[in-house]
């Protein structure tokens, strides 16, 4: 072993390391040699560069995983009915048997025709929503948080990246965010997600505005809704009118204050000794 | 690799001479719905925007469409993926596309592919369950799956904590052009040593992929196994 310079492939774990030494040893990962495989293993974990960094945990519980079976299959096993014995690699033996199975379709996915890679398309434009009852299309339904999240990504991945490093603090009220959104509805019913974030806020404001967003929603003021996975999620007041609406939010601010109490209360432990 | 999800050809039957022929223009209409759109579109879609033709005779069109692409060498092919079909070029061009366009390939990593099968195999499933399989921390690379939209939150596990359910979308559908999920090769059917593979536990239907317990299935030729109705989605969790 040592007298060969052996170029290290990156491993992408215990188990990548342990199939890794199972192939080089020709044997079948049902009957492992446990304790060449375990000497091996071992040595592998002193020259990997890794180890230095972090994941060592990882490798190392599967070290004294190894050295735990090997003491075991030294062991005499129990004299009487201990036909159900379990063999004492039979845990690993599944573990890798399923890793094994995941890596290979890995394999085969990355081996696909990858679009963006291998083929190309045009990008794709918004169809027409389908027309209701004609098609077998979802139906309208309330977004989920789930899908609120999808959204909120897209919208910060649209946003542009700061121009220079700004530190400076502000304060951003979330009820001024809340009043804005709400205002968005004085003329209109329906209000589309994405135009609630103008291309110029800043991820300050987008994160203000959407938590703003969540309150209303959990308020029961506002519904949001969206036709398909990633679709278009659409604002529609849950109440009559803004005033109501309004009305119902008003005590958002003493939400509000009682939130930063919270906050204050948790940086207690910390700051305030 | 890109004529694997072509159309199929077998599934418009013998008469296609007199079917062509009456089929007149519509192939080249579709050509005009798929190129406009861009995106995989739903047969259902196109017979909508079709407005008269059936579904049998947009079938047959998209065939036409798609083996003419193929016999006369064109530059685009016809695929069926993520739940449409779509136009796309042939990876063999791959080379001089890629010389064109401003864009980076995306980059799939080993952690990315062996953590999104995961996902496709097992879904829903927790954070904590890809950890298990893959024996690593799984965070980073959840993230990074999430921000290029191959996995999706779909929910929380009633358990213990309440941890984040994830599964694929339509674009790892897309990425990796699979019509739905249904076509997941079944992990036995991988190529993988005989030997190893010794208890297939995945079946394959209409509903996905998903584990079976049945340790006593033969292990050859036995084609994927029937899946009880009861041991569904919950199953993976």
């Amino acid at each position: 072993m040592t007298a060969c310079t052996v170029r290290l492939p990156i491993f992408e774990g215990p188990l990548d390391l342990l199939l890794h030494l199972i192939k080089r040893n020709e044997v079948q990962v049902s009957d492992i040699p446990i304790a060449t495989i375990t000497d091996q293993y071992l040595a592998m974990l002193e020259e990997l560069p890794e180890l230095n960094l972090d994941g060592a945990g990882e490798y190392l519980v599967m070290a004294s995983t190894l050295v735990y079976i090997k003491s075991r299959m030294l062991l005499p096993a129990p004299e009487e009915d201990e036909e159900l014995e379990e063999d004492p690699r039979h845990e690993l033996v599944q573990q890798l048997l399923e890793y094994q199975r995941y890596r290979d379709v890995a394999l085969a996915l990355g081996e696909r025709a990858v679009l963006d890679r291998d083929v190309f398309a045009r990008d794709p434009e918004a169809l027409e929503p389908a027309e209701p009852g004609e098609s077998a299309e979802p139906r309208v339904r309330d977004a989920s948080l789930a899908d609120l999240l999808d959204a909120l990504r897209e919208v910060m991945r649209r946003l542009r990246p700061p121009a220079v490093h700004e530190v400076e603090r502000e304060e951003i009220p979330i009820g001024r965010a809340v009043e804005r959104v709400l205002a968005r509805f004085a003329l209109v019913e329906q209000v589309v997600f994405g135009s609630l974030f103008p291309p110029d806020a800043t991820r300050a404001d987008v994160i203000v505005t959407f938590l703003a967003l969540l309150e209303l929603i959990r308020l029961r003021v506002l519904r949001a809704r969206q036709a398909e996975r990633f679709g278009v999620i659409t604002l529609t007041l849950a109440v009559p009118t803004v005033a109501e609406a309004a009305e119902r939010v008003h005590d958002l601010g003493a939400l509000e204050a009682g939130w930063r109490g919270e906050e204050k209360h948790h940086g207690d432990g910390e700051r305030d000794r | 690799m890109e004529t694997e999800n072509a159309i199929d050809r077998a599934d418009v039957n013998g008469h296609d001479q007199a079917a062509q022929a009456d089929l007149g223009r519509l192939p080249a209409l579709i050509e005009s719905l798929l190129f406009a759109a861009g995106g995989p579109v739903p047969l259902g879609r196109l017979v909508d925007a079709l407005a008269g033709p059936e579904r049998r005779e947009v079938t047959a069109a998209l065939k036409v469409l798609a083996e003419g692409y193929e016999r006369e060498g064109r530059g685009i092919r016809l695929v069926q993926v993520g739940g449409g079909y779509q136009l796309r070029t042939p990876a063999e061009h791959a080379h001089w596309v890629r010389r064109l366009l401003r864009e980076r390939p995306p980059r799939l990593s080993r952690p990315m592919l062996e953590t999104v099968a995961i996902v496709a195999y097992r879904q829903p499933c927790t954070r904590v369950e890809i950890e298990a399989i893959r024996g690593v921390e799984a965070e980073a690379v959840l993230s990074t799956l999430l921000e290029r939209r191959l996995v999706r939150v779909v929910g929380r596990k009633e358990a213990p904590g309440r941890p984040l359910l994830y599964g694929t979308t339509r674009e790892f559908l897309e990425v990796f052009g699979l019509p739905d999920l249904s076509v997941l090769p079944t992990l036995r059917e991988l190529g993988v040593d005989a030997n190893i593979l010794s208890s297939p536990d995945l079946v394959v239907d209409a509903k996905g992929v998903r584990p079976t317990r049945d340790e006593t299935a033969p292990a050859a030729d036995a084609g994927p196994a029937p899946v009880a109705e009861g041991d569904s989605a919950g199953e993976a969790g």
